[in-house]
């Protein structure tokens, strides 16, 4: 890598700089968990269920203990751990709490539940262990869908949830709702669905765990975004203190959400270690991680919003089920998204009344997990469209439709009890529309194919703090994070977080805040991160919170480093330590002298004697950063222009435009990274992925061969535009910008199917877009 | 499954003699028999494209390959494009250049795409790259800066051969 020189006003902030990650991933150096490779280590395998609900009367492996290669083999009565459990501070009528045993026992809830681990010599021998592994079970008739769930006909998935609903709760009733709907001059009606996604990192879960005699701790190396999480859940369930576990996370490819939820099967893994005093690996492989990972997204909307005359929008209510599978996951519960999606549901738009109802059913599928975006980009694409189809009834342009009810004035109050920070809601909305003009599209024609044009509009919440999370009333509340920093001999610094990168750049983003506040080049700063032994507790990253929260916890802390530094340096010159100040090239000036940070560094710690009495030797500083109030937003205007096939219903994406505003943007192009891979998992879910059951609760998709992932020929260029409304609390203005593609993305590719059906009088509102709809509508003679 | 098989393999122009069973795929051997942990697995059923070697020169998944079924070829792994001092090659520097990277896992697998691929097609089309680029799975980056990268990087080696043609033709 050359000499990094493209400094924005003199600060790494805001600059392209090349990223510190890349000269190891490029050149095949990276290491991910299953490159980890320790003497004696064995090689886990899972017996997962073949029944998507029954009773288990028997699990039988002696025949699996004769294979050859294979070590051990455990059941869930062999390893005796505890349950997993998530649990919301809800009334009973709000919430039933449910367990996830970490090997299922006595009952199967989904086909692939773990139901004992095999250990071999090799991963091959571990899968010939599992081969002969015999089960007995007795099927009960199971629970596919959320109808099936609701109507409680069979044996609950639960007993302790004999109708099936986890978390039922009504968060906001506007008074006098119903006289606003029954006056209104317009009521208008979306009845949406949206398939069941696989967030799909294309690094499959994985983890490797030793006992380590020395520090007689269990060593779990893991692919998680929860590393504290994963060792708290691990001490509890196996009955350890919390510091004879130390979780490490290697490089990890992706996570999207999946891997910030506990597995069982890491615990499983790292339990079968401790028995054995060996190491034990497991890498997920593909059919396990699409049919026995966590999964998310389906969700079923009843929504009726209110209009005037004119377009304003007077009032919503909303019914949303969410199809949670078999368990719970933890930390979030099988809350996760019904709560997201009744607190946040009205988003940008200034809705006067607003009631809702969000449940949370049990099926006999795969459990679910957060993943990117998290309800969001279901109910951004339900309230998109309303506002369409609102115009529509009204005979309005759906973008004056938007302006009209779009929050402008700042700090907004919503009726949802959320202040939102500044935000370029109509700014995104007038550029994104200027953008797509002035570039052809609104008047674009396509010989022998339909073309629309669609926008979403959506703001997101980002960093969560800890006030913000407790709202939603969990048990184990996120928010904070801790950062340490320490500047060593040569005067480069270390700095822990309790945040981690699978994929944004955090080695590099951090380095540039945390340079910034030291006056030094971001290549003297190293970030270390996913390490429970080197950071007291961290959350992790998801919801975008990392550079909100995590960088500003680097940030106050290096600013406490600085205040050392200068007052050490104020101490060796004989002057007043507001005389000291940074000099920006890794010194401090003090009065008319100059001590270079590897001066004062070798006084801490070499010549600790000429310290003054008030500063003790060394160069550590630590410091928490926790958002107050209700959190930051960032927000955005997609635009997406499509063409469809008649011959074939087909979706081509000729145009996608983003305009996006996460406050002040570390590094441009890591945002813009962000902002096109989340859009490509959009558009996935608005036109591919799915992943589907029979009526018995067997996956459909179990391979790359049913699951369609969009590739390169699917997913088209997409422009991004900068906007800017620097947030006022976080260290550098900066908003998150992790998961905002894709909540866009399904809302604005729909819109544009609809803009392209709408001479067949067609309006879809189904997720994936169904091909056979569209072939359908445009194959009416007209 | 105990038969164990006698395997001579050539990758990075180096040789290895192996003793493995039959069922031993490329990819676990390149990976945990040989320590060239830069090909990675991301399904096994050969659609991810993160495995991508090149066998002869040739893309091929090293998910899908017996070991003991690609004697007596050249195999060349990611491990093999940057200098002996751990230097990038042009076309890694392009992919960092471009952003064409996130969590680096799935960027083994395009590299060793596009190596082949430029080999035999040194100056392709937009689209063509991506039609090629569509062979593999990348979960992060949208795939538009793949193909920026992997354009950016024939349009140079092309600039740079005909500079040397320009130099060989002059001094000639």
């Amino acid at each position: 890598m050359g000499e990094p020189g493209f400094r924005r006003d003199g600060t790494w902030v805001g600059a392209d700089v090349p990223r510190r990650e890349d000269p190891r991933l490029l050149a095949g150096r990276g290491r991910f968990v299953d490159d980890v490779e320790l003497p004696r280590m064995l090689h886990a395998a899972f017996v997962r269920s073949t029944e998507a609900h029954a009773l288990v009367t028997a699990v039988d492996l002696s025949e699996v203990r004769e294979v050859p290669g294979v070590v051990a083999a455990f059941d869930a009565a062999d390893l005796a751990l505890g349950d997993i459990t998530a649990l919301l501070d809800r009334p009973p009528e709000e919430f039933t709490p449910t367990s996830m045993p970490v090997l299922a026992r006595d009952k199967v809830r989904y086909v692939g539940e773990p139901l004992a681990v095999v250990v071999a010599t090799d991963p091959y021998a571990a899968e010939d262990g599992v081969e002969a592994a015999l089960v007995d079970y007795e099927p009960l008739d199971p629970v596919v869908g959320e109808a099936a769930a609701l109507a409680a006909a069979g044996p609950p998935v639960h007993d302790e949830a004999p109708g099936n609903v986890l978390v039922d709760v009504s968060l906001f009733a506007t008074e006098g709702i119903d006289d606003t709907f029954a006056t209104a001059h317009t009521v208008v009606t979306v009845e949406a669905t949206t398939g069941r996604q696989n967030a799909l990192p294309l690094e499959t879960r994985g983890v490797v765990a030793d006992w380590d005699d020395r520090d007689e701790q269990l060593l779990v190396r893991t692919c998680t975004q929860v590393p504290h999480q994963v060792r708290t859940v691990l001490a509890r369930c196996a009955g350890l203190d919390e510091k004879q576990v130390r979780v490490t996370v290697p490089d990890m490819g992706g996570g999207f959400g999946q891997k910030c939820v506990v597995s069982r099967e890491e615990i499983a893994a790292a339990a079968a270690a401790r028995r054995l005093r060996r190491p034990v690996k497991w890498i997920e492989d593909r059919r396990e991680a699409l049919t026995a990972s966590f999964l998310a997204r389906e969700q079923h909307y009843t929504a009726r919003a209110a209009f005037t005359a004119d377009g304003e929008i007077l009032a919503l209510d909303a019914d949303i089920v969410c199809d949670m599978g078999a368990y719970s996951c933890y930390p979030f519960t099988a809350g996760i998204e019904p709560l997201m999606a009744s607190a946040e549901m009205p988003g940008v738009y200034r809705v006067p009344a607003y009631r809702v109802r969000g449940r949370a059913v049990a099926t006999n599928k795969a459990p679910t997990a957060p993943y990117r975006g998290v309800s969001r980009p279901q109910y951004v694409m339900v309230m998109e469209r309303l506002m369409e189809r609102a115009a529509r009834e009204l005979g309005l342009d759906p973008l004056d439709v938007r302006r009209r009810n779009l929050i402008t004035e700042f700090p907004y109050r919503g009726v949802n009890g959320v202040t939102y920070d500044p935000g370029s809601y109509r700014e995104s909305l007038d550029l994104c529309e200027q953008v797509l003009r002035e570039e052809g599209w609104l008047s674009h024609t396509e010989p022998g194919r339909v073309v629309g044009v669609g926008y979403s509009c959506f703001s997101e919440r980002t960093g969560y703090g800890s006030g913000a999370f407790a709202q939603r009333k969990m048990q184990v509340v996120p928010g904070f994070d801790l950062s340490q920093i320490t500047m060593d001999l040569d005067g480069t610094v270390s700095v822990t977080t309790g945040t981690l990168s699978h994929g944004q750049s955090h080695e590099t983003t951090f380095a540039q805040i945390v340079a910034d506040r030291l006056g030094i080049g971001y290549d003297k700063v190293k970030i270390v991160q996913g390490d429970t032994d080197r950071i007291t507790y961290g959350w992790g990253s998801f919801a975008s919170r990392s550079v909100t929260v995590g960088g500003s916890a680097a940030s106050a802390a290096a600013v406490k480093l600085a205040d050392q530094l200068r007052a050490l340096a104020a101490h060796l010159a004989g002057v007043d330590v507001d005389a000291c100040s940074l000099d920006g090239h890794g010194g401090v000036r003090a009065g008319d002298r100059t001590f270079a940070f590897p001066e004062l560094a070798e006084v801490a710690y070499l010549r600790s004697h000429l310290l003054p009495k008030d500063l003790g030797p060394g160069l550590t500083a630590t410091a928490s950063f926790d958002v107050g109030g209700d959190g930051t937003f960032s927000n955005a205007t997609h635009g997406c222009v499509v063409a469809l096939d008649p011959g074939t219903g087909g979706v081509e994406i000729l145009r996608y435009v983003c305009v996006e505003d996460c406050g002040v943007a570390i590094h441009p192009r890591v945002v813009e990274g962000q902002a096109r891979g989340g859009i490509a998992q959009g558009i996935a879910g608005a036109l591919f992925e799915q992943v589907t059951y029979d009526e018995l609760g067997q996956p459909l998709a179990p391979s790359f061969m049913e699951y369609k992932v969009p590739t390169a020929a699917e997913i088209p260029d997409v422009r991004i535009e900068h906007l800017e409304t620097p947030c006022a609390f976080t260290a550098d203005g900066a908003k998150g910008a992790g998961e905002g593609g894709t909540i866009g993305a399904p809302a604005a590719v729909l819109n544009a199917v609809n803009d392209a059906l709408r001479h067949t009088g067609v309006e879809l509102d189904a997720t994936p877009i169904p091909r056979a709809a569209i072939f359908a509508a445009l194959e009416v003679p007209r | 499954m105990t038969d164990v098989v006698l395997v001579e393999l050539t990758v990075n122009g180096e040789r290895h003699d192996l003793a493995i069973p039959p069922r031993r795929t490329l990819a676990d051997v390149l990976r945990h028999d040989l320590s060239l942990t830069g090909t990675h697995l991301g399904c096994e059923h050969g659609i991810c494209g993160a495995c991508t070697v090149l066998v002869d020169d040739q893309p091929a998944r090293a998910c899908l390959l017996f070991a003991a079924s690609v004697e007596n070829t050249r195999i060349r792994t990611v491990e093999s494009l940057g200098g002996p001092e751990g230097g990038l090659s042009d076309l890694q520097r392009c992919f960092s250049e471009h952003h064409a990277l996130q969590c680096g896992f799935c960027t083994p697998g395009f590299l060793m795409l596009a190596e082949g691929y430029l080999a035999e097609e040194p100056d392709p089309t937009r689209e063509e790259i991506r039609e090629v680029v569509a062979s593999n799975l990348c979960r992060c980056t949208g795939y538009q800066t793949i193909v920026d990268a992997v354009e950016d990087c024939a349009s140079r080696r092309r600039a740079a051969l005909q500079a040397a043609l320009d130099t060989a033709g002059s001094s000639a």
